[in-house]
C-alpha cells in the first residue's frame, strides 16, 4: 500500500512495554485483573487484546482474552452513563479516540518530499516519525487500559453485566458507531445539560460537603484544563527544539566529512555529541508528555466525570423538591394524594442513594488524585534528573576530549 | 610547497569595544562605541588608549583596507552588516529587549571584526588601522555606500565572472581550483547550519515563553488544590518551571551569541576568501590579455615588414617592447598574487580552526552549565514531591 505509515498491519507490541500511565491505586485484586496484553495497528483502527484473569464464578474460565476496538469501549462507557443505577458514581471517563491523523500526515509529507533530501536525512526523519507513531500508539493503549482497570477496581461497576460481556464474549459486539442522528441527539443532550448545569449550580446546597465540592470542582476543572493545554504547548516547543538539534547534528556531520583536517574531525565529534544529546532531549519531552501532560489530561476528564455526578445529584434534588411541591399541592386539593406520595418517596430515595454514594466517590476521587499526582510528580522529577545527569556527562566528556585535542 | 613558518606573536595587542552610547536624537542619532587598545607594540604612541567610533567608521576602515589590499590577493575581514531595522529601533528610542540585544550583538561583532583585522600581520602594518585605533577624531565623511548587502552583491558578481573564466583558464596549479570548490561547498553548509541554529534559537525562545505560561498555570492549579501537601508541591513545581523559563531564555541567548554569530561571521569571511580568488583570476586575465596583445603587435610588425612600410615599422617595434614589458610585469604580478592568496588561505584555515574550536567549546560549556542548573532545581523539588500524602 503506497504511503502507508509503519508500523504496518501485523505489528504486535507486548505487555511489558506499556507504561501504566496514570492511575495508581489499582487494587491488586486477584478476583478480577484486567489488562491489554497486545495491540495491533491497522489502517483505520486499532485492535486491543483485552486479557482477563479472574476467580469470580460468573466467568466460564479463569483466564481468557478477547479482541476489542475503540467503539466497543465507548459503548461500554455510555451504557454506564445511561444506567440510572449508576447515577451516584463517578463513571470512569472514556478513553479518547486513537488519533494517528497528524502522524500519518507527517509520514505522507515525508514520502512526498523524499526526492528533496539526502538518503541519510530521509532515513533519519522516517525513524523519528515512526518513533512518534509508536509513542502515540503506546499512549492510546495505556489510556484504554486505564479505563478498564478503573472499572475493574470499582466495587459496583466491576459486577456490571455489560462489562462481563465486554470481557468475555469472543465475538464482535456489533456495536456500530453513533450515526448522525444519534450524534445530534447527544449534542442537544449536552446543551440542555450545561444549561441545566448552570441552573442547578445556582441553587445553594444545604449540605456543606457538597457545596464545597461543587465550588472546588468547578474551579479545579477549569484550572486543570488550562494547565493541560499549556503543558501541551510547552512540550511541543521542546520537541521542536530537539528536532532542530537533530538537523544541526546532520549538517555538522556533512561538514565533518568534507575533509580529514583537524577542524573536520572536530565537527564530527560535536555532531556525534549533538546526536546523543538530542536523543535525550527528545526523551525528556516524551517523559514530560507522559508524566505531566497525560496526567493533567486524565484529571481533566475525571474532574468532568465528577462534575457530571454532581449534576446528576443536583437533578435528583430538583426532582425531589418538585415532588415535594407536587405532594403539597395534591394534599391541598386532596386529589391523587397517594400517587404524589409514592412519587415523592421514590424521588427521596433516589436522591439519598445518590448523595450517599456520591460522597464516597468524591472522597475516593480525591485520594486517587493525590496518589496519582504524587506518583507522577516523583517519577517526573526522577526522570528529569536522570536525563540531565546523562546530558551533563556527555557534555563533560566531550568538552574534555575536545579541549585535550587542541 | 613549503609552508612559511608562522611568526610567533611576541607582542601584545588587546582590543575591546565597550560602552555603546546613543548620541543625538531622532533619525540622526547614532551609537558611539568605546574602542580600547592595550599594547606593547612600539609603533603606537602609547601603551593604552581609547577612542570613540561609530558604525560607519568601521565600514570606512573596511573600504580603505579593501581598496588597498584586496587587489593583492589579501583576505580582508568584512565588517558586520548594516541593519536598517535594528538601527531604526535604537534611533527611535525603543527601549526593549530586542533593541538591547541588537546593540549587544553589534558591539560583539564589531569587536571580533577589529580583532581579526589586527590579528592579520600585513593589515596591522597599514597606517589606516593605526589611525583608526589611535586618532582622536577620524572623519567619517566617508558615509559608506558599501553596506553588507552591497558587499555580498559585489561578491556574487565577481563569482559569476569567475565561473566564466575558469572554463578558459589553464589551471597549472590544481590546488586553487580544489580550494575554491572546498570554499564553495563549505559556504553552502554553513548557510544551512546558520538557518538551523536560528530556528533553534526561535524554538528555545518559544519554549521559554511557554514554560512561563505553564508555570503560572500550575501555580493556579496548586492554589485550587485542596490537599495541602499536593498544593504545596504544585506551587513548588510552578517555581521550578519559572526557573526553567529563565534557563531556556539564557540558553537561547547562548545559542545565538556563541553559535549563530560565529556562523554568520564565517559566512561573511568566506565571501572575502572568494574575493581574493577572484582577484587572482583578474590578474591572470590581465596577463593573458597582455600576451594576446603582444601577439597582435608581433603580427602587425610582420605585416608591415611584408608590406615594406618602414616608417610605421618603428612604431610597431616600440609597441612590441612595451607589451613585452607588460607581459613580464603581469606574469610577475600573477605569481605574486597567487603566492599571497595561497598563504592567506592557509592562514585563514588555521584561524578558522582555532576560532571554531574556541567558540564551540565555549558554547558546549554553556550547555553544560544549563544542565547543572537543571539538576539543582529538580533535586530541590524531588523531596517536595515525595512529601505528598
Amino acid at each position: 500500500m503506497e504511503g502507508e505509515p509503519s508500523p504496518r498491519s501485523g505489528a504486535c507490541f507486548h505487555q511489558g512495554s506499556f507504561p501504566r500511565a496514570v492511575n495508581v491505586d489499582l487494587q491488586t485484586d486477584a478476583t478480577l485483573q484486567v489488562d491489554i496484553s497486545d495491540a495491533l495497528s491497522e489502517r483505520d483502527k486499532v485492535k486491543f487484546t483485552v486479557h482477563t484473569k479472574s476467580t469470580l464464578p460468573n466467568f466460564k474460565q479463569n483466564e481468557f482474552s478477547v479482541v476489542r476496538q475503540h467503539e466497543e469501549f465507548i459503548w461500554l462507557h455510555d451504557s454506564f452513563v445511561e444506567n440510572e443505577e449508576y447515577a451516584g458514581y463517578i463513571i470512569p471517563p472514556a478513553p479518547p479516540r486513537p488519533d494517528f491523523d497528524a502522524s500519518r500526515e507527517k509520514l505522507q509529507k515525508l514520502g512526498e518530499g523524499e526526492g528533496s533530501m539526502t538518503k541519510e536525512e530521509f532515513t533519519k526523519m522516517k525513524q523519528e516519525l515512526e518513533a512518534e507513531y509508536l509513542a502515540i500508539f503506546k499512549k492510546t493503549v495505556a489510556m484504554h487500559e486505564v479505563f478498564l482497570c478503573r472499572v475493574a477496581a470499582h466495587p459496583v461497576l466491576r459486577k456490571d453485566m455489560n462489562f462481563h460481556v465486554f470481557l468475555e464474549y469472543n465475538q464482535d459486539l456489533s456495536v456500530r458507531g453513533k450515526n448522525k442522528r444519534e450524534k445530534m441527539e447527544d449534542f442537544f443532550k449536552n446543551v440542555v445539560k450545561s444549561a441545566d448545569g448552570v441552573l442547578v449550580a445556582g441553587v445553594k446546597d444545604v449540605d456543606d460537603f457538597f457545596e464545597h465540592e461543587k465550588t472546588f470542582l468547578l474551579e479545579y476543572h477549569n484550572r486543570v484544563k488550562d494547565a493541560s493545554s499549556k503543558s501541551d504547548r510547552m512540550i511541543r516547543s521542546h520537541k521542536s527544539a530537539a528536532d532542530d538539534i537533530n538537523r544541526i547534528a546532520s549538517t555538522l556531520y556533512t561538514l565533518g566529512t568534507q575533509d580529514s583536517t583537524d577542524v573536520c574531525k572536530f565537527f564530527l565529534k560535536v555532531s556525534e555529541l549533538f546526536e546523543k544529546t538530542r536523543k535525550i532531549e527528545a526523551r525528556v519531552a516524551a517523559d514530560e508528555d507522559l508524566k505531566l501532560a497525560d496526567l493533567l489530561k486524565y484529571y481533566l476528564r475525571e474532574s468532568q466525570a465528577a462534575k457530571d455526578l454532581l449534576y446528576r445529584r443536583g437533578r435528583a434534588l430538583v426532582d425531589y423538591e418538585n415532588a415535594n411541591k407536587a405532594l403539597d399541592k395534591a394534599r391541598a386539593k386532596n386529589k391523587d394524594v397517594l400517587q404524589a406520595e409514592t412519587s415523592q418517596q421514590v424521588c427521596c430515595q433516589k436522591f439519598e442513594k445518590i448523595s450517599e454514594s456520591a460522597k464516597q466517590e468524591l472522597i475516593d476521587f480525591k485520594t486517587r488524585r493525590v496518589a496519582a499526582f504524587r506518583k507522577n510528580l516523583v517519577e517526573l522529577a526522577e526522570l528529569e534528573l536522570k536525563h540531565a545527569k546523562g546530558n551533563l556527562q556527555l557534555l563533560q566528556s566531550c568538552v574534555g576530549v575536545l579541549k585535550g585535542d587542541t | 610547497m613549503q609552508l612559511e613558518e608562522e611568526v610567533e606573536d611576541k607582542f601584545e595587542l588587546n582590543i575591546s569595544i565597550t560602552n555603546p552610547e546613543k548620541v543625538g536624537d531622532g533619525m540622526n542619532a547614532y551609537m558611539a562605541y568605546k574602542v580600547s587598545t592595550q599594547t606593547t607594540l612600539p609603533m603606537f604612541r602609547s601603551k593604552t588608549f581609547t577612542v570613540r567610533r561609530r558604525f560607519s567608521d568601521f565600514l570606512g576602515l573596511y573600504e580603505k583596507l579593501s581598496d588597498k589590499h584586496t587587489l593583492n590577493g589579501y583576505i580582508v575581514p568584512p565588517p558586520p552588516e548594516k541593519s536598517i531595522m535594528g538601527m531604526t529601533k535604537v534611533k527611535v528610542g525603543k527601549e526593549d529587549n530586542s533593541s538591547a540585544e541588537f546593540v549587544e550583538r553589534r558591539r560583539a561583532a564589531l569587536e571580533r571584526y577589529l580583532q581579526r583585522v589586527v590579528f592579520h600581520p600585513s593589515l596591522l602594518q597599514d597606517p589606516d588601522v593605526r589611525e583608526f585605533l589611535e586618532r582622536d577624531d577620524v572623519s567619517s565623511a566617508c558615509v559608506c555606500a558599501l553596506s553588507g548587502a552591497g558587499f555580498l552583491k559585489m561578491i556574487n558578481r565577481a563569482t559569476d565572472s569567475l565561473s566564466k573564466m575558469t572554463i578558459k583558464m589553464n589551471e597549472s596549479d590544481v590546488w586553487f581550483e580544489e580550494k575554491l570548490q572546498e570554499v564553495e561547498a563549505e559556504d553552502q553548509q554553513l548557510r544551512k547550519l546558520h538557518i538551523m541554529v536560528d530556528s533553534l534559537v526561535g524554538h528555545r525562545k518559544e519554549l521559554s515563553v511557554n514554560t512561563g505560561g505553564f508555570a503560572k498555570s500550575v501555580a493556579m492549579l496548586g492554589s485550587s488544590e485542596d490537599n495541602t501537601a499536593l498544593s504545596r508541591a504544585l506551587s513548588q513545581l510552578a517555581e521550578v518551571e519559572d526557573k526553567m523559563e529563565q534557563l531556556h531564555q539564557e540558553q537561547a541567548a547562548s545559542d545565538s551569541f556563541c553559535f549563530a554569530e560565529l556562523l554568520a561571521d564565517y559566512i561573511r569571511l568566506l565571501g572575502s576568501v572568494r574575493a581574493s580568488f577572484d582577484q587572482r583570476m583578474k590578474t591572470w586575465q590581465r596577463w593573458q590579455d597582455a600576451q594576446n596583445m603582444l601577439q597582435k603587435k608581433r603580427e602587425t610588425e610582420a605585416k608591415l615588414l611584408w608590406a615594406n612600410k618602414p616608417d610605421k615599422l618603428q612604431q610597431a617595434k616600440d609597441d612590441i617592447t612595451e607589451w613585452e614589458a607588460k607581459v613580464t610585469q603581469y606574469e610577475r604580478d600573477f605569481d605574486r598574487v597567487s603566492a599571497t592568496v595561497r598563504k592567506e588561505v592557509l592562514r585563514f584555515e588555521k584561524e578558522k580552526a582555532r576560532d571554531f574550536k574556541k567558540q564551540i567549546i565555549k558554547y558546549l560549556e554553556s550547555l553544560l552549565q544549563s544542565q547543572q542548573q537543571l539538576i539543582k532545581y529538580w533535586e530541590a523539588f524531588l523531596p517536595e514531591a515525595k512529601a505528598i500524602a
